[in-house]
């Protein structure tokens, strides 16, 4: 009885010393890849905390953004990078939207949106939608409703 | 509070953080500690445990949006220039503001991908060529560079591939250009053949990779934001330089100071800048920005919208023939029975523009305009001609060039493709006879 017990004792001791050398490793670890001053990755999206969230007509101040539903998840992970310029001056459904986080993810660091991409993909199809071409802003639209069928007899 | 919601309410994870921040004296409210503490969790399981809550990791005094800056402060660029991007710097010109027919600086359009370098050690700058093509690794200081090969000067157009992106539709999506992402500035340097001859290429060689010094955005060091290259024919052609001067004088530093890859008549992307490093390789160059859909364009036509397979994509190696009135800007109104001057410049990827014309009915007739010839190749020609107009009215101005292939402009954009390159659609001005 007395010896199990022991053995329950030094092996909660052995535990905890190899949980204290983990933790050691890490301290160690985390001093060498400190990064240097001034130089700060884009790895991550932005704090909530740290936007400022004045909107004037409907639009974001510092951002240019439009307001509305997701526009905080929306700087927090798309202005890390480059400015809100480039979103604002695209237009897309919400596939196309998608294909360029896709792009991104794939080939410039961006990470994974995770539960939040639903939400940035939605304000993006929203506000950042295609305008129709009417024929007021295109002096010759693309065709439209094409019937494809093949032409047999020439 | 954010803690909570960063750890979720599993209470292992809460021991071992509670743990880890006592332990290694952090504080939880450190926003850099803590994206620390995050940075060490993602290497191990904790990562899993955390899923997608890892993305509020909070970076030290992140400047969450970019700060407001101008082109004209920084790079001394003329106030009228349009910005499309701050971060990174994308800015063109407004098609009047192209008139000269050497593009002085403070008027040549910025296209970045990246981050431009912060410190530019010229006394220290080398090149480097190497890649499987060569027969073995060489590198240049840029004193070295000036006084071993002989010195040229080309005018040479640089025109972003983007330019004009925003008249397609389905838009596509990048940095919305109208007319102005392009240039033709005075390029003095080396012949990229040169110092090839000297390195010594093997037989085995297709194309030639560049790398520069500028930083990814995303500030990954190991990451190029820009690596693209040109076909080893392109490399050995005469006006394919490495420059070290522009207009005269060192190349300003958004432009590419101390080096930059000249390869005029391909998209300006090939053309890159703050070189150090050329790989000579023995396949098509795989660096970034190098695979489709970037600067790549459907192999067939495709209907507008399409979403094409990357295997159906093919590199952009030539830019079309294409022209821009620069004189006078958009707007004018002019008294009845007055002639007006127009004037521009016209340019293509093939060998020398051989017409530029001008329409005032939109293209139901065409009158040749005066055409100078060029410098050299891949300098863009002025045209000019008096108009007269019928009567009073509101008219527009096209004008159309064509090149020694017989190709010429499309009144119409051309062709959609999915990132909106390769529009030379003609340019038009409006005018008023009043
Ligand atoms: C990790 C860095 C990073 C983050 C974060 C990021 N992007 Fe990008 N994005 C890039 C890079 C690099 C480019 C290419 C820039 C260039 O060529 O000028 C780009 C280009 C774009 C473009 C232009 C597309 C094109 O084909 O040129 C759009 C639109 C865009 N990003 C939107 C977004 C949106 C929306 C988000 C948020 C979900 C986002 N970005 C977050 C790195 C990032």
């Amino acid at each position: 009885m007395r010896k199990r017990l022991n053995t329950t004792y030094y092996l909660v001791i052995f535990a905890l010393g190899i949980f204290m050398l983990v933790i050691i490793g890490y301290y160690v670890y985390d001093s060498s890849v400190q990064e240097k001053e001034g130089f700060i990755e884009a790895d991550a999206p932005i704090p909530l905390e740290e936007i400022e969230n004045r909107i004037e007509n409907g639009v974001h101040v510092q951002t240019g953004l439009v307001d509305g539903e997701g526009l905080n998840l929306v700087i927090a992970n798309c202005t890390a990078c480059h400015s809100a310029q480039l979103v604002t001056q695209n237009k897309a459904d919400k596939e196309g939207w998608k294909n360029m986080i896709v792009w991104m993810q794939q080939t410039q660091n961006l990470w994974d949106l995770g539960d939040q991409e639903e939400k940035i993909l939605n304000y993006l199809a929203k506000y950042y939608a295609p305008e129709q071409a009417a024929s007021a802003t295109f002096r010759r639209p693309p065709l439209k409703d094409i019937e494809w069928y093949d032409l047999t007899e020439q | 509070m954010v803690i909570y919601w960063l750890l979720g309410e599993n209470p292992i994870i809460w021991y071992l953080s509670s743990i880890a921040f006592e332990s290694t004296h952090m504080n939880a409210f450190d926003p850099a500690k803590r994206r620390n503490f995050l940075k060490k969790a993602s290497l191990g399981s904790l990562a899993a445990l955390l899923g997608t809550e890892i993305v509020f990791a909070l970076p030290k005094n992140y400047l969450p949006v970019a700060l407001e800056n101008d082109p004209q402060t920084l790079f001394g660029k003329h106030k009228d220039l349009i910005l499309r991007n701050n971060l990174p710097w994308n800015v063109e010109s407004p098609a009047h503001l192209l008139d000269d027919n050497v593009t002085p600086d403070e008027k040549m359009f910025i296209r970045n991908n990246g981050l431009v370098p912060e410190t530019i050690d010229v006394a220290a700058w080398t090149l480097t060529i190497n890649g499987e093509g060569v027969r073995r690794e060489k590198s240049y200081t840029l004193a070295e560079l000036k006084s071993k090969f002989p010195r040229h000067t080309y005018h040479l157009v640089l025109e972003c591939g983007g330019n004009g992106r925003s008249e397609f539709y389905p838009p596509a999506e990048g940095n919305q250009w109208e007319v102005g992402a392009v240039s033709c500035a005075e390029w003095t340097g080396v012949r990229l053949k040169d110092i090839l001859d000297d390195v010594g290429i093997k037989s085995n060689a297709v194309y030639v990779g560049y790398h520069g010094a500028d930083l990814h955005l995303s500030r990954d060091a190991s990451k190029e934001a820009i690596s693209r290259g040109i076909p080893i024919a392109k490399a050995l052609e005469e006006e394919t330089l490495l420059a070290y001067q522009m207009n005269g004088k060192d190349i300003p530093l958004v432009h590419g100071h101390p080096l930059r890859l000249i390869a005029s008549g391909f998209p300006a992307s090939v053309s890159g800048k703050w070189i150090t490093a050329l790989s000579v390789r023995d396949r098509v160059h795989d660096g970034e920005k190098m695979a489709p859909p970037s600067y790549s364009i459907p192999c067939d036509p495709v209907q507008p919208g399409t979403e094409v397979p990357k295997e159906n994509m093919c590199i952009i190696e030539k830019m079309p023939v294409k022209s821009l009135i620069t004189y006078p800007k958009s707007g004018a109104m002019i008294k009845d029975k007055t002639l007006l001057s127009i004037r521009g410049h016209a340019w293509t990827g093939e060998t020398k523009v051989s017409k530029a014309e001008y329409s005032i009915d939109f293209g139901a007739t065409w009158t040749p305009c005066r055409l100078q010839q060029a410098k050299n190749r891949y300098a863009w020609q002025d045209f000019e001609a008096k108009v007269s107009f019928p009567q009073k009215g509101y008219y527009e101005v096209w004008v159309k060039a064509t090149d020694n292939t017989g190709e010429s402009q499309p009144m119409l954009t051309p062709g959609w493709n999915p990132k909106g390159y390769l529009n030379n659609a003609c340019h038009r001005i409006a005018i008023k006879v009043v």
